[in-house]
Protein backbone atom coordinates (compact mmCIF):
# COMPACT_ATOMS: atom_id res chain seq x y z
CA UNK A 1 0.00 0.00 0.00
CA UNK A 2 2.94 2.28 0.62
CA UNK A 3 3.76 4.65 -2.20
CA UNK A 4 7.17 6.24 -2.49
CA UNK A 5 7.13 9.86 -1.40
CA UNK A 6 8.73 12.34 -3.79
CA UNK A 7 10.41 14.43 -1.09
CA UNK A 8 13.41 12.28 -0.10
CA UNK A 9 14.40 11.79 -3.76
CA UNK A 10 14.24 15.55 -4.31
CA UNK A 11 16.48 16.13 -1.29
CA UNK A 12 18.92 13.57 -2.64
CA UNK A 13 19.00 15.52 -5.90
CA UNK A 14 19.80 18.71 -4.00
CA UNK A 15 22.63 16.98 -2.16
CA UNK A 16 24.20 15.35 -5.18
CA UNK A 17 23.64 18.00 -7.86
CA UNK A 18 22.70 21.45 -6.62
CA UNK A 19 25.05 21.69 -3.64
CA UNK A 20 28.17 20.82 -5.70
CA UNK A 21 27.10 23.37 -8.33
CA UNK A 22 26.64 25.97 -5.60
CA UNK A 23 30.05 25.23 -4.13
CA UNK A 24 31.64 25.49 -7.58
CA UNK A 25 29.93 28.83 -8.24
CA UNK A 26 31.03 30.30 -4.90
CA UNK A 27 34.49 28.89 -4.16
CA UNK A 28 35.94 29.83 -0.79
CA UNK A 29 32.84 31.44 0.69
CA UNK A 30 30.50 28.45 0.74
CA UNK A 31 31.24 25.11 2.34
CA UNK A 32 29.15 22.00 2.61
CA UNK A 33 28.18 20.71 6.04
CA UNK A 34 27.34 17.08 6.74
CA UNK A 35 23.68 16.12 6.35
CA UNK A 36 22.66 14.33 9.53
CA UNK A 37 18.92 14.61 8.92
CA UNK A 38 17.50 14.76 5.39
CA UNK A 39 17.92 18.43 4.50
CA UNK A 40 21.31 19.25 2.93
CA UNK A 41 23.05 22.21 4.49
CA UNK A 42 25.64 24.74 3.42
CA UNK A 43 27.54 27.33 5.40
CA UNK A 44 27.95 30.66 3.64
CA UNK A 45 29.83 33.75 4.77
CA UNK A 46 27.75 36.91 5.38
CA UNK A 47 29.31 38.75 2.42
CA UNK A 48 28.32 35.99 0.03
CA UNK A 49 24.77 35.24 1.17
CA UNK A 50 23.26 37.83 -1.13
CA UNK A 51 24.95 36.32 -4.19
CA UNK A 52 24.08 32.79 -3.09
CA UNK A 53 20.43 33.77 -2.58
CA UNK A 54 20.23 35.32 -6.04
CA UNK A 55 21.86 32.23 -7.51
CA UNK A 56 19.41 29.94 -5.71
CA UNK A 57 16.43 31.99 -6.80
CA UNK A 58 17.56 31.82 -10.41
CA UNK A 59 18.10 28.08 -9.95
CA UNK A 60 14.41 27.58 -9.07
CA UNK A 61 14.17 28.05 -5.30
CA UNK A 62 11.04 30.16 -5.40
CA UNK A 63 10.07 30.04 -1.72
CA UNK A 64 11.91 31.21 1.35
CA UNK A 65 10.48 28.64 3.70
CA UNK A 66 11.91 30.06 6.87
CA UNK A 67 14.46 32.46 8.23
CA UNK A 68 15.50 32.34 11.84
CA UNK A 69 18.34 33.11 14.20
CA UNK A 70 20.34 31.07 16.67
CA UNK A 71 22.62 32.43 19.39
CA UNK A 72 25.51 30.11 20.27
CA UNK A 73 26.90 32.28 23.07
CA UNK A 74 28.85 31.23 25.17
CA UNK A 75 29.81 28.16 23.10
CA UNK A 76 31.02 30.44 20.35
CA UNK A 77 32.14 33.99 20.87
CA UNK A 78 33.27 36.64 18.44
CA UNK A 79 32.64 36.56 14.73
CA UNK A 80 30.45 33.47 14.62
CA UNK A 81 28.41 33.96 17.76
CA UNK A 82 25.09 34.03 15.90
CA UNK A 83 23.81 32.09 12.99
CA UNK A 84 21.10 33.17 10.59
CA UNK A 85 19.48 30.04 9.24
CA UNK A 86 17.66 30.11 5.90
CA UNK A 87 15.53 27.30 4.56
CA UNK A 88 15.04 27.60 0.83
CA UNK A 89 12.37 25.64 -0.93
CA UNK A 90 11.49 24.99 -4.55
CA UNK A 91 8.00 24.17 -5.78
CA UNK A 92 7.03 21.96 -7.47
CA UNK A 93 10.46 20.27 -7.44
CA UNK A 94 10.35 19.91 -3.61
CA UNK A 95 13.99 20.88 -3.18
CA UNK A 96 14.92 22.02 0.28
CA UNK A 97 18.24 23.54 1.22
CA UNK A 98 19.42 24.98 4.50
CA UNK A 99 21.91 27.82 4.39
CA UNK A 100 23.59 28.82 7.64
CA UNK A 101 25.29 32.18 7.85
CA UNK A 102 27.53 32.82 10.87
CA UNK A 103 27.60 36.42 12.07
CA UNK A 104 28.93 38.12 15.16
CA UNK A 105 30.95 41.03 16.45
CA UNK A 106 29.70 44.19 18.09
CA UNK A 107 27.20 44.97 15.33
CA UNK A 108 26.18 41.74 13.63
CA UNK A 109 24.90 42.44 10.16
CA UNK A 110 23.85 40.48 7.08
CA UNK A 111 22.32 41.72 3.83
CA UNK A 112 18.55 41.68 3.57
CA UNK A 113 16.76 39.38 1.14
CA UNK A 114 13.41 41.13 1.40
CA UNK A 115 13.54 42.34 -2.21
CA UNK A 116 14.01 38.77 -3.45
CA UNK A 117 11.33 37.07 -1.32
CA UNK A 118 8.68 39.35 0.21
CA UNK A 119 8.23 37.11 3.24
CA UNK A 120 11.84 37.72 4.25
CA UNK A 121 10.68 41.17 5.36
CA UNK A 122 8.73 40.15 8.49
CA UNK A 123 11.06 37.23 9.22
CA UNK A 124 14.09 39.54 9.21
CA UNK A 125 12.28 42.00 11.44
CA UNK A 126 11.71 39.17 13.90
CA UNK A 127 15.38 38.19 13.90
CA UNK A 128 16.33 41.83 14.46
CA UNK A 129 13.82 42.12 17.27
CA UNK A 130 14.87 38.93 19.04
CA UNK A 131 18.60 38.78 18.33
CA UNK A 132 19.67 42.28 17.33
CA UNK A 133 21.09 41.16 14.01
CA UNK A 134 20.84 43.97 11.46
CA UNK A 135 19.74 43.37 7.90
CA UNK A 136 21.46 45.78 5.52
CA UNK A 137 19.05 47.24 2.96
CA UNK A 138 15.87 46.27 4.82
CA UNK A 139 13.09 48.82 4.14
CA UNK A 140 11.68 49.00 7.68
CA UNK A 141 13.79 47.20 10.22
CA UNK A 142 11.61 47.75 13.28
CA UNK A 143 10.53 45.53 16.13
CA UNK A 144 7.73 43.17 15.30
CA UNK A 145 6.91 41.09 18.38
CA UNK A 146 8.17 43.26 21.24
CA UNK A 147 6.99 46.82 21.82
CA UNK A 148 8.89 49.58 20.02
CA UNK A 149 10.41 50.87 23.26
CA UNK A 150 11.69 47.47 24.37
CA UNK A 151 15.31 47.37 25.49
CA UNK A 152 17.58 44.56 24.45
CA UNK A 153 17.03 41.49 22.34
CA UNK A 154 15.31 38.74 24.33
CA UNK A 155 16.44 35.61 22.53
CA UNK A 156 20.12 36.42 23.08
CA UNK A 157 21.56 33.98 25.57
CA UNK A 158 22.96 36.79 27.72
CA UNK A 159 19.50 38.36 28.05
CA UNK A 160 18.15 37.24 31.42
CA UNK A 161 15.05 35.10 31.58
CA UNK A 162 13.71 37.35 34.33
CA UNK A 163 14.92 40.91 33.94
CA UNK A 164 14.16 44.05 35.94
CA UNK A 165 10.79 44.25 34.23
CA UNK A 166 9.76 40.83 35.46
CA UNK A 167 7.08 40.63 38.06
CA UNK A 168 8.37 40.47 41.62
CA UNK A 169 7.08 38.15 44.31
CA UNK A 170 3.50 38.68 45.42
CA UNK A 171 3.43 40.23 48.90
CA UNK A 172 0.53 40.76 51.31
CA UNK A 173 0.75 44.47 50.56
CA UNK A 174 -0.12 43.73 46.94
CA UNK A 175 -3.49 42.22 47.81
CA UNK A 176 -5.63 45.26 47.06
CA UNK A 177 -3.06 47.23 45.10
CA UNK A 178 -5.25 47.61 42.03
CA UNK A 179 -8.61 47.38 43.75
CA UNK A 180 -10.80 50.33 42.75
CA UNK A 181 -12.33 50.91 46.19
CA UNK A 182 -10.10 49.39 48.82
CA UNK A 183 -6.89 51.33 49.27
CA UNK A 184 -5.72 50.13 52.67
CA UNK A 185 -3.39 47.19 52.81
CA UNK A 186 -4.86 44.18 54.61
CA UNK A 187 -4.27 43.71 58.29
CA UNK A 188 -1.18 41.74 59.09
CA UNK A 189 -2.08 38.66 61.13
CA UNK B 1 -1.11 78.18 19.87
CA UNK B 2 -1.47 76.55 23.24
CA UNK B 3 -3.95 74.08 21.77
CA UNK B 4 -1.57 73.19 18.93
CA UNK B 5 1.24 72.48 21.31
CA UNK B 6 -0.98 70.27 23.40
CA UNK B 7 -2.17 68.40 20.36
CA UNK B 8 1.36 67.78 19.13
CA UNK B 9 2.61 66.64 22.50
CA UNK B 10 -0.09 64.02 22.89
CA UNK B 11 0.55 62.60 19.43
CA UNK B 12 3.29 60.04 19.38
CA UNK B 13 5.44 59.27 16.38
CA UNK B 14 3.16 56.52 15.15
CA UNK B 15 0.05 58.67 15.09
CA UNK B 16 1.81 61.32 13.05
CA UNK B 17 2.51 58.70 10.38
CA UNK B 18 -1.15 57.81 10.34
CA UNK B 19 -2.15 61.35 9.37
CA UNK B 20 -3.27 61.34 5.77
CA UNK B 21 -0.68 62.17 3.17
CA UNK B 22 -3.20 62.71 0.43
CA UNK B 23 -6.41 64.62 0.88
CA UNK B 24 -8.66 62.03 -0.71
CA UNK B 25 -7.30 59.15 1.35
CA UNK B 26 -8.30 58.11 4.78
CA UNK B 27 -6.25 56.02 7.16
CA UNK B 28 -8.07 53.89 9.68
CA UNK B 29 -6.79 51.51 12.25
CA UNK B 30 -8.65 48.24 12.72
CA UNK B 31 -8.07 46.26 15.87
CA UNK B 32 -6.24 45.00 17.84
CA UNK B 33 -9.51 44.28 19.60
CA UNK B 34 -11.86 43.68 16.77
CA UNK B 35 -13.98 40.54 16.58
CA UNK B 36 -13.17 39.92 12.94
CA UNK B 37 -9.42 39.77 13.44
CA UNK B 38 -9.71 36.38 15.19
CA UNK B 39 -7.29 37.36 17.86
CA UNK B 40 -5.24 40.45 18.31
CA UNK B 41 -4.26 41.85 14.97
CA UNK B 42 -4.06 45.52 14.20
CA UNK B 43 -4.38 46.56 10.59
CA UNK B 44 -3.58 50.08 9.45
CA UNK B 45 -5.62 50.55 6.31
CA UNK B 46 -5.33 53.34 3.80
CA UNK B 47 -8.64 53.84 2.05
CA UNK B 48 -9.72 55.59 -1.10
CA UNK B 49 -13.47 55.71 -0.72
CA UNK B 50 -14.21 52.17 0.33
CA UNK B 51 -11.30 50.58 -1.48
CA UNK B 52 -8.23 49.50 0.44
CA UNK B 53 -5.12 50.97 -1.14
CA UNK B 54 -2.64 49.83 1.41
CA UNK B 55 -2.74 47.62 4.47
CA UNK B 56 -0.13 47.18 7.14
CA UNK B 57 -0.50 44.41 9.69
CA UNK B 58 0.84 44.90 13.18
CA UNK B 59 0.99 42.12 15.71
CA UNK B 60 2.94 41.04 18.76
CA UNK B 61 0.20 41.71 21.28
CA UNK B 62 0.16 38.04 22.20
CA UNK B 63 3.94 37.67 22.37
CA UNK B 64 4.76 35.59 25.43
CA UNK B 65 8.33 34.55 24.74
CA UNK B 66 7.50 30.90 24.19
CA UNK B 67 10.76 30.21 22.37
CA UNK B 68 12.76 31.77 25.20
CA UNK B 69 10.80 29.83 27.81
CA UNK B 70 11.38 26.58 25.95
CA UNK B 71 15.14 27.16 26.07
CA UNK B 72 14.97 27.28 29.85
CA UNK B 73 12.94 24.12 30.37
CA UNK B 74 13.98 20.51 29.99
CA UNK B 75 13.20 18.73 26.74
CA UNK B 76 10.01 17.23 28.16
CA UNK B 77 8.85 20.35 29.97
CA UNK B 78 9.20 22.38 26.76
CA UNK B 79 6.30 20.41 25.26
CA UNK B 80 3.90 22.20 27.59
CA UNK B 81 4.83 25.74 26.55
CA UNK B 82 5.06 24.89 22.85
CA UNK B 83 1.57 23.44 23.23
CA UNK B 84 0.19 26.92 23.71
CA UNK B 85 1.25 28.43 20.40
CA UNK B 86 -1.42 27.32 17.97
CA UNK B 87 -4.16 27.00 20.52
CA UNK B 88 -6.65 25.62 18.01
CA UNK B 89 -4.33 22.77 17.15
CA UNK B 90 -2.06 22.08 20.13
CA UNK B 91 -1.47 18.46 19.18
CA UNK B 92 0.18 19.55 15.93
CA UNK B 93 2.60 21.66 17.95
CA UNK B 94 3.30 18.66 20.16
CA UNK B 95 3.84 16.41 17.19
CA UNK B 96 6.30 18.66 15.35
CA UNK B 97 8.46 19.21 18.40
CA UNK B 98 8.37 15.61 19.59
CA UNK B 99 9.30 14.25 16.16
CA UNK B 100 12.24 16.65 15.96
CA UNK B 101 13.60 15.60 19.35
CA UNK B 102 13.09 11.94 18.51
CA UNK B 103 15.12 12.41 15.35
CA UNK B 104 17.99 13.92 17.31
CA UNK B 105 17.82 11.13 19.88
CA UNK B 106 17.27 8.35 17.37
CA UNK B 107 14.46 6.89 19.47
CA UNK B 108 12.12 4.29 18.00
CA UNK B 109 8.46 4.94 18.71
CA UNK B 110 6.15 1.94 19.15
CA UNK B 111 3.55 1.53 16.36
CA UNK B 112 0.58 2.10 18.63
CA UNK B 113 1.89 5.55 19.57
CA UNK B 114 2.53 6.41 15.91
CA UNK B 115 -1.01 5.48 14.90
CA UNK B 116 -2.56 7.20 17.87
CA UNK B 117 -0.62 10.35 17.01
CA UNK B 118 -1.91 10.31 13.44
CA UNK B 119 -5.46 9.66 14.61
CA UNK B 120 -5.44 12.43 17.20
CA UNK B 121 -3.75 15.06 15.03
CA UNK B 122 -6.24 14.39 12.26
CA UNK B 123 -9.10 14.78 14.73
CA UNK B 124 -7.39 17.98 15.79
CA UNK B 125 -7.27 19.16 12.18
CA UNK B 126 -11.01 18.54 11.89
CA UNK B 127 -11.62 20.48 15.12
CA UNK B 128 -9.44 23.37 13.96
CA UNK B 129 -11.10 23.56 10.54
CA UNK B 130 -14.51 23.47 12.23
CA UNK B 131 -13.59 26.56 14.24
CA UNK B 132 -12.47 28.14 11.00
CA UNK B 133 -15.78 27.34 9.26
CA UNK B 134 -17.89 28.44 12.20
CA UNK B 135 -16.18 31.74 12.92
CA UNK B 136 -15.60 32.42 9.23
CA UNK B 137 -19.30 32.02 8.57
CA UNK B 138 -20.08 34.24 11.51
CA UNK B 139 -17.96 36.98 9.96
CA UNK B 140 -20.35 37.26 7.03
CA UNK B 141 -23.42 36.98 9.20
CA UNK B 142 -24.07 33.25 9.03
CA UNK B 143 -24.99 32.65 12.63
CA UNK B 144 -26.25 29.05 12.57
CA UNK B 145 -23.17 27.31 11.09
CA UNK B 146 -21.24 28.57 14.07
CA UNK B 147 -23.36 26.51 16.44
CA UNK B 148 -23.29 23.44 14.18
CA UNK B 149 -19.51 23.64 13.85
CA UNK B 150 -18.84 24.21 17.53
CA UNK B 151 -21.19 21.42 18.50
CA UNK B 152 -19.24 19.05 16.24
CA UNK B 153 -15.96 20.30 17.64
CA UNK B 154 -17.27 19.70 21.13
CA UNK B 155 -17.45 15.98 20.39
CA UNK B 156 -13.78 15.95 19.41
CA UNK B 157 -12.79 17.88 22.51
CA UNK B 158 -14.74 15.34 24.57
CA UNK B 159 -12.64 12.58 23.00
CA UNK B 160 -9.50 14.53 23.87
CA UNK B 161 -10.66 15.04 27.41
CA UNK B 162 -11.35 11.35 27.80
CA UNK B 163 -8.01 10.39 26.26
CA UNK B 164 -5.57 13.01 27.46
CA UNK B 165 -7.31 14.64 30.41
CA UNK B 166 -7.42 18.08 28.82
CA UNK B 167 -9.55 19.67 26.16
CA UNK B 168 -7.48 22.57 24.94
CA UNK B 169 -3.81 22.01 25.71
CA UNK B 170 -3.35 18.26 26.07
CA UNK B 171 0.49 18.04 25.97
CA UNK B 172 -0.20 14.40 25.26
CA UNK B 173 2.69 13.42 23.00
CA UNK B 174 5.97 12.69 24.71
CA UNK B 175 9.40 12.05 23.34
CA UNK B 176 9.23 8.32 22.66
CA UNK B 177 5.48 7.89 22.60
CA UNK B 178 2.40 9.07 24.47
CA UNK B 179 2.02 10.46 27.98
CA UNK B 180 -0.31 7.61 28.91
CA UNK B 181 -2.08 4.79 27.18
CA UNK B 182 -5.28 5.29 25.22
CA UNK B 183 -8.33 4.57 27.37
CA UNK B 184 -9.90 1.13 27.06
CA UNK B 185 -13.07 2.45 25.47
CA UNK B 186 -11.18 4.72 23.05
CA UNK B 187 -12.24 2.74 20.01
CA UNK B 188 -15.89 2.91 21.02
CA UNK B 189 -16.03 6.65 21.75
CA UNK B 190 -14.30 7.57 18.50
CA UNK B 191 -16.55 5.25 16.49
CA UNK B 192 -19.62 6.69 18.20
CA UNK B 193 -18.50 10.12 17.19
CA UNK B 194 -17.59 9.16 13.63
CA UNK B 195 -20.95 7.46 13.08
CA UNK B 196 -22.79 10.75 13.34
CA UNK B 197 -20.09 12.78 11.66
CA UNK B 198 -20.85 12.59 7.90
CA UNK B 199 -24.50 13.58 8.34
CA UNK B 200 -23.63 16.52 10.51
CA UNK B 201 -20.88 17.67 8.19
CA UNK B 202 -23.41 17.53 5.35
CA UNK B 203 -25.70 19.82 7.34
CA UNK B 204 -22.87 22.27 7.81
CA UNK B 205 -21.98 22.12 4.12
CA UNK B 206 -25.59 22.73 3.14
CA UNK B 207 -25.63 25.83 5.28
CA UNK B 208 -22.46 27.30 3.78
CA UNK B 209 -21.36 25.94 0.45
CA UNK B 210 -24.37 26.74 -1.71
CA UNK B 211 -25.69 29.65 0.31
CA UNK B 212 -26.06 32.54 -2.19
CA UNK B 213 -25.14 35.19 0.38
CA UNK B 214 -22.06 33.25 1.36
CA UNK B 215 -21.08 32.81 -2.30
CA UNK B 216 -21.51 36.52 -2.96
CA UNK B 217 -19.39 37.45 -0.01
CA UNK B 218 -16.52 35.06 -0.70
CA UNK B 219 -16.16 34.48 -4.45
CA UNK B 220 -13.40 36.42 -6.17
CA UNK B 221 -12.18 37.98 -2.94
CA UNK B 222 -8.62 38.07 -1.70
CA UNK B 223 -7.31 36.36 -4.82
CA UNK B 224 -3.72 35.12 -4.86
CA UNK B 225 -2.08 33.48 -7.85
CA UNK B 226 0.14 30.46 -7.33
CA UNK B 227 3.29 32.55 -7.93
CA UNK B 228 2.22 35.15 -5.39
CA UNK B 229 1.32 32.54 -2.80
CA UNK B 230 4.70 30.83 -3.23
CA UNK B 231 6.62 34.10 -3.08
CA UNK B 232 4.80 35.07 0.11
CA UNK B 233 5.78 31.82 1.76
CA UNK B 234 2.23 30.56 2.18
CA UNK B 235 1.75 26.87 2.89
CA UNK B 236 -1.11 24.57 3.71
CA UNK B 237 -4.69 25.29 2.64
CA UNK B 238 -3.85 28.90 1.73
CA UNK B 239 -1.30 27.70 -0.80
CA UNK B 240 -3.36 24.79 -2.07
CA UNK B 241 -6.34 27.06 -2.69
CA UNK B 242 -4.17 28.78 -5.29
CA UNK B 243 -3.68 25.48 -7.10
CA UNK B 244 -0.35 24.24 -5.73
CA UNK B 245 -0.66 20.65 -4.53
CA UNK B 246 1.97 20.76 -1.81
CA UNK B 247 1.18 18.83 1.33
CA UNK B 248 3.94 17.88 3.75
CA UNK B 249 2.13 14.63 4.55
CA UNK B 250 2.51 13.52 0.93
CA UNK B 251 5.80 15.15 -0.02
CA UNK B 252 7.85 14.47 3.12
CA UNK B 253 5.87 11.86 5.04
CA UNK B 254 6.41 11.80 8.79
CA UNK B 255 4.90 9.74 11.57
CA UNK B 256 3.79 6.95 9.24
CA UNK B 257 1.59 9.05 6.94
CA UNK B 258 2.84 7.02 3.98
CA UNK B 259 0.60 4.16 5.23
CA UNK B 260 -2.62 6.11 4.80
CA UNK B 261 -4.77 6.62 1.73
CA UNK B 262 -6.02 10.14 1.28
CA UNK B 263 -6.20 12.84 -1.36
CA UNK B 264 -4.89 16.37 -1.30
CA UNK B 265 -7.67 18.72 -2.37
CA UNK B 266 -6.56 21.64 -4.50
CA UNK B 267 -8.38 24.88 -5.31
CA UNK B 268 -8.52 26.70 -8.62
CA UNK B 269 -9.08 30.40 -8.15
CA UNK B 270 -7.17 31.15 -4.98
CA UNK B 271 -9.99 33.24 -3.53
CA UNK B 272 -11.65 33.19 -0.14
CA UNK B 273 -14.34 30.78 -1.33
CA UNK B 274 -11.73 28.25 -2.46
CA UNK B 275 -10.00 28.49 0.89
CA UNK B 276 -13.31 27.71 2.57
CA UNK B 277 -14.33 24.83 0.36
CA UNK B 278 -10.84 23.37 0.47
CA UNK B 279 -10.97 23.13 4.24
CA UNK B 280 -14.31 21.34 4.05
CA UNK B 281 -12.71 18.83 1.68
CA UNK B 282 -9.78 18.48 4.05
CA UNK B 283 -12.16 17.62 6.85
CA UNK B 284 -13.51 14.82 4.67
CA UNK B 285 -9.99 13.56 3.95
CA UNK B 286 -9.08 13.71 7.63
CA UNK B 287 -12.21 11.74 8.40
CA UNK B 288 -10.93 9.00 6.07
CA UNK B 289 -7.54 8.99 7.78
CA UNK B 290 -9.12 8.78 11.24
CA UNK B 291 -11.13 5.76 10.16
CA UNK B 292 -8.10 4.02 8.68
CA UNK B 293 -6.10 4.74 11.83
CA UNK B 294 -8.88 3.40 13.99
CA UNK B 295 -9.28 0.21 11.93
CA UNK B 296 -5.58 -0.49 11.87
CA UNK B 297 -4.72 0.58 15.42
CA UNK B 298 -1.97 -1.82 16.53
CA UNK B 299 -1.76 -3.35 19.99
CA UNK B 300 1.25 -2.94 22.18
CA UNK B 301 3.00 -0.44 24.40
CA UNK B 302 2.31 3.29 24.08
CA UNK B 303 5.82 4.36 25.05
CA UNK B 304 9.29 3.36 24.00
CA UNK B 305 11.07 0.91 26.30
CA UNK B 306 14.20 3.08 26.20
CA UNK B 307 14.62 3.94 29.87
CA UNK B 308 16.86 6.89 29.06
CA UNK B 309 13.89 8.88 27.80
CA UNK B 310 10.76 7.12 29.06
CA UNK B 311 9.64 6.95 32.66
CA UNK B 312 9.58 3.38 33.98
CA UNK B 313 6.15 2.00 34.92
CA UNK B 314 5.21 2.81 38.49
CA UNK B 315 4.99 -0.87 39.43
CA UNK B 316 8.62 -1.35 38.41
CA UNK B 317 9.75 1.68 40.40
CA UNK B 318 8.44 0.06 43.57
CA UNK B 319 10.58 -3.04 43.14
CA UNK B 320 13.61 -2.19 41.05
CA UNK B 321 16.46 0.03 42.23
CA UNK B 322 17.48 0.77 38.67
CA UNK B 323 13.99 1.88 37.71
CA UNK B 324 13.92 4.17 40.73
CA UNK B 325 17.20 5.76 39.64
CA UNK B 326 15.89 6.25 36.09
CA UNK B 327 12.70 7.74 37.43
CA UNK B 328 14.61 10.11 39.68
CA UNK B 329 17.01 11.19 36.95
CA UNK B 330 14.27 11.77 34.39
CA UNK B 331 12.12 13.79 36.76
CA UNK B 332 14.91 15.86 38.28
CA UNK B 333 17.11 16.69 35.30
CA UNK B 334 15.52 15.08 32.27
CA UNK B 335 17.45 13.38 29.50
CA UNK B 336 20.30 14.69 27.41
CA UNK B 337 19.96 14.99 23.66
CA UNK B 338 23.00 14.62 21.34
CA UNK B 339 24.26 17.87 19.84
CA UNK B 340 22.95 18.73 16.41
CA UNK B 341 20.20 20.53 14.61
CA UNK B 342 17.10 19.25 12.89
CA UNK B 343 14.29 20.81 10.89
CA UNK B 344 11.10 18.84 11.28
CA UNK B 345 8.13 19.95 9.20
CA UNK B 346 4.59 18.72 9.68
CA UNK B 347 1.31 19.64 8.03
CA UNK B 348 -0.61 21.51 10.69
CA UNK B 349 -4.14 22.75 9.92
CA UNK B 350 -2.56 26.07 8.98
CA UNK B 351 0.24 24.82 6.78
CA UNK B 352 3.83 23.76 7.09
CA UNK B 353 4.49 24.00 10.80
CA UNK B 354 8.15 23.31 11.41
CA UNK B 355 10.47 23.33 14.35
CA UNK B 356 14.17 23.92 13.93
CA UNK B 357 15.63 22.45 17.07
CA UNK B 358 19.25 22.98 18.05
CA UNK B 359 20.81 20.92 20.81
CA UNK B 360 24.20 21.46 22.41
CA UNK B 361 24.10 18.08 24.07
CA UNK B 362 22.46 19.30 27.27
CA UNK B 363 19.21 18.54 29.02
CA UNK B 364 17.49 21.65 27.64
CA UNK B 365 16.87 22.65 24.06
CA UNK B 366 19.49 25.18 22.99
CA UNK B 367 17.11 26.77 20.56
CA UNK B 368 13.62 25.96 19.36
CA UNK B 369 12.82 27.99 16.30
CA UNK B 370 9.25 27.55 15.18
CA UNK B 371 8.21 28.22 11.63
CA UNK B 372 4.71 29.52 12.17
CA UNK B 373 2.57 29.16 9.04
CA UNK B 374 0.14 31.81 10.34
CA UNK B 375 2.96 34.34 10.65
CA UNK B 376 3.52 34.29 6.91
CA UNK B 377 -0.23 34.20 6.27
CA UNK B 378 -0.68 37.42 8.26
CA UNK B 379 2.06 39.09 6.25
CA UNK B 380 0.40 37.97 3.04
CA UNK B 381 -2.68 39.99 4.03
CA UNK B 382 -1.43 43.28 2.49
CA UNK B 383 -1.23 41.59 -0.90
CA UNK B 384 -4.65 39.98 -0.51
CA UNK B 385 -6.24 43.20 0.75
CA UNK B 386 -4.87 45.49 -1.91
CA UNK B 387 -7.74 46.75 -4.03
CA UNK B 388 -10.37 44.97 -1.93
CA UNK B 389 -13.44 46.63 -0.48
CA UNK B 390 -13.36 47.48 3.20
CA UNK B 391 -16.36 45.22 3.84
CA UNK B 392 -14.48 42.26 2.36
CA UNK B 393 -11.55 42.71 4.71
CA UNK B 394 -13.32 40.67 7.35
CA UNK B 395 -13.73 37.73 4.99
CA UNK B 396 -10.15 37.92 3.72
CA UNK B 397 -8.72 37.79 7.23
CA UNK B 398 -11.02 34.91 8.12
CA UNK B 399 -10.03 32.94 5.02
CA UNK B 400 -6.33 33.28 5.80
CA UNK B 401 -7.08 31.58 9.15
CA UNK B 402 -4.35 33.05 11.34
CA UNK B 403 -4.01 32.01 14.96
CA UNK B 404 -2.25 34.70 16.91
CA UNK B 405 -0.88 32.47 19.59
CA UNK B 406 1.28 31.06 16.85
CA UNK B 407 2.01 34.32 15.00
CA UNK B 408 3.33 36.03 18.12
CA UNK B 409 4.54 33.03 20.12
Amino acid sequence: MTTAAPGPAALEHVRTTIVPELLAAFPGVAEELPTPFEIPQVRVSPEAIRGVAEWLKARGFNMLLDLGGVDYHPHRQGEDRFEVVYHFFALPQLWKLRVRVPVGGQKPEVPSLSDLWPNANPAEREVWDQFGIRFRGHPNLTRILNPDDWEGHPLRKDYPLRGPRAMGPYLPADLNRFHPFKDEPPDEG
Amino acid sequence: MRGDELAMSTLDREDVEVLDEKQDRMTISVGPHHPSTHGVLRLVLELEGETIVKAQPEHGFLHTGIEKSAENLTWTQAITVLDRMDYLSPLSNNLGYVLAVEKLLGVEVPPKAVWARVLLTELQRIASHLVFLGTGGLDVGAQSPYFYAFDMREGILDIFEETTGARMNPSYFRVGGLAKDLPEHFDRIVRDYLKKFPGRLQELKDLLEENPIFLDRTKGIGVLTAEQAIALGLTGPNLRASGVAYDVRKAFPYCGYENFQFDVPVGKNGDAYDRFVLRIREIEESYKIVQQALDGMPEGPHMTSNRKVALPPKEEVRHSMEALIHHFKLVSEGFKVPAGEVYQAIESPRGEFAVYVVSDGGNKPWRVRVRPPSFYAVHALPTMLQGAMLADMVMIIAAADPVFGEVDR
